[in-house]
């Protein structure tokens, strides 16, 4: 495989992005004395990283385990959901609302409830991470589910289509692209919703995931584990991002504007 | 003689209040290439769509009196359509898209392919059929949708301004390669057009309409031989032809 010009720059550009910043990082707060207290030098962060790894290793699984969970029942969740919305009108109409209410609404202040009633954190840190995570996946399936070609819907109509062969051979295709932005979105989602939900669950001290680390590093003054904390949910959002970002374009390369090469 | 398709007394009025039809008596004889004419709203694409099944007229009563009737008591329309866009699932090859009334109509893969096959090689794309839709001019794109419709060989063949969006070279080439198909194929067509040259060119009858409420002003019968190329195009009779249905057309705009 060649890279073109555009893949080395996309690659290339950021990592000098990154290695400018950490470098000036680094320099400013040598020469500049700052407090590590206050902000350590990313070269204590990276020893962090090394000598907490086991903990820190342990801590990342708990936070992925919930994400992905949240993940896969958004996704799944959400399409199921987005099809009967389009079977049946009524369906939508009756339960849009209460999933808006559940979008609109602070998932730090449902947070406390819910841990208490339910009494496994796991899955009150899962039930949390879905709620932040399923919206996008629902609306923006619904948009393409509906979003067919009008004509295309009388040619099925004029062969006799039946519904689920509508459904299947039209709908579905038609609405994936919608679908695989809308996991775009939900996959960061879940993570932040793993996150938010172990900070107010880890502030009853029953979970032990990267968001726990942060506030327990924070109480003990360990600065340079939360930083390196915070630094394993970053690298673990922009995975899950690059992740889907290449499924979608294996699943839409041969056909959808978004991701076929363009020669022109 | 029967015709395949009889229309009697048709009104449509959308439900916006809109009177697309008033009084539309046509009948369609087998074998014919009817062209519908008329300036834009008079409710051309409004007669393909009744006669296709795709909503109910108001008023009156459309009948196909030679074709049986299914096990729901419906008659067996056999028909094709083809919309002024090419219409294709852009996710699918160009052979899918063509299989595709052959695929709601469940028929098994190993016969279906034969015919895709062969109705992709009547309008001239044989080596097209794993080609992505994105990957095929406008005019290829046209040239699929014609044998999607055709591949279940039907009896009658509506097309919607099928040739609408295309250049002239395109065009005139495309005409031609529609007239050998109906030859050899024997179907009916149903063709709605702006164009009177088209009309003429292509049809052994040109019906002209008039708006408000959609109606028929004029059924003429084009004289022409069985076989048209650029010599009609030059011939004294097309430019006879053309004359009175544009005549006929100016008057139905006056109307
Ligand atoms: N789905 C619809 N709902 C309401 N009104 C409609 C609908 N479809 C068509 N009409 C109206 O019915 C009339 C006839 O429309 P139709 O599309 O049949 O005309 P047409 O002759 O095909 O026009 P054109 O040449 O512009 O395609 C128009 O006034 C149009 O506004
Ligand atoms: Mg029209």
């Amino acid at each position: 495989m060649t890279l073109s010009r555009d893949t080395v720059t996309a690659i290339l550009a950021p990592l000098l992005v990154a290695v400018l910043l950490i470098g000036g990082w680094e320099v400013a707060v040598t020469v500049w004395r700052i407090n590590p207290f206050i902000l350590p030098p990313p070269s204590a962060i990276w020893r962090a990283l090394g000598t907490d790894f086991d903990l820190l290793a342990s801590s990342l699984g708990l936070t992925l385990a919930v994400t992905v969970s949240a993940f896969a029942l958004a996704a799944v969740g959400g399409a199921l959901l987005a099809i009967l919305f389009v079977s049946a009108r009524w369906v939508e109409l009756a339960l849009l609302p209460y999933a808006i209410v559940l979008q609109v609404t602070p998932v730090v202040a449902i947070a406390p409830l819910l841990i208490i009633w339910v009494k496994d954190p796991f899955t009150a840190m899962l039930v949390l991470a879905w709620i932040v995570a399923f919206f996008p996946v629902v609306s923006n399936a619904t948009l393409g589910l509906r979003s067919t070609d009008h004509n295309l819907l009388n040619l099925f109509q004029l062969y006799g289509a039946s519904r689920w062969q509508q459904l299947w051979l039209l709908r579905i295709p038609n609405a994936l692209p919608y679908y695989l932005a809308g996991l775009k979105i939900s996959g960061g989602l879940s993570l932040i919703g793993a996150v938010v939900a172990e900070f107010v669950a880890g502030s009853g001290g029953v979970a032990s995931g990267l968001a726990y680390r942060i506030l327990e590093a924070g109480y003990r003054l360990q600065i340079p584990r939360m930083f390196a904390a915070l630094f394993l949910i970053s690298s673990a959002g922009i995975v899950i991002y690059l992740l889907l970002s290449l499924i979608s374009h294996l699943m839409l390369r041969r056909w959808h504007e978004s991701a076929v090469a363009r020669e022109n | 003689m029967r015709p395949v398709v009889r229309l009697a007394g048709i009104g449509k009025s959308y439900t916006t209040g809109t009177e697309a039809l008033r009084g539309v008596d046509l009948d369609i004889a087998q074998g014919e290439f009817l062209s519908l004419v008329g300036p834009s709203g008079c409710g051309k694409s409004t007669i393909l769509r009744l006669i296709a099944g795709l909503g109910e007229p108001t008023v009156g009563s459309i009948d196909w009196p030679t074709t049986t009737v299914d096990a729901s008591g419906r008659p067996e329309r056999s028909l094709g359509f083809v919309f002024q866009e090419p219409t294709l699932m852009p996710w699918a090859t160009v052979a899918a898209n063509v299989a595709l009334p052959l695929t709601l109509k469940r028929q098994p893969r190993s016969a279906v392919r034969p015919l895709v096959l062969d109705a992709l090689a009547m309008v001239g794309l044989a080596d097209f059929a794993d080609a992505y839709p994105r990957a095929l001019s406008g005019g290829m794109k046209m040239r699929v949708s014609i044998a999607r419709a055709l591949v279940t060989r039907p009896r009658v063949l509506l097309m919607d301004e099928p040739f609408a969006a295309l250049d002239e070279i395109t065009r005139l080439k495309l005409n031609d390669d529609l007239l050998a198909l109906w030859r050899d194929l024997g179907f009916t067509a149903v063709f709605v057009t702006h164009s009177v040259y088209e009309s003429v060119y292509l049809s052994t009858r040109v019906v002209v309409m008039a708006p408000r409420p959609g109606r028929i002003t004029a059924d003429l019968t084009i004289a022409g031989p069985e076989v048209r190329d650029d010599v009609f195009r030059t011939s004294p009779t097309y430019n006879e032809e053309c004359r009175r249905v544009s005549a006929a057309l100016k008057e139905a705009m006056a109307a």
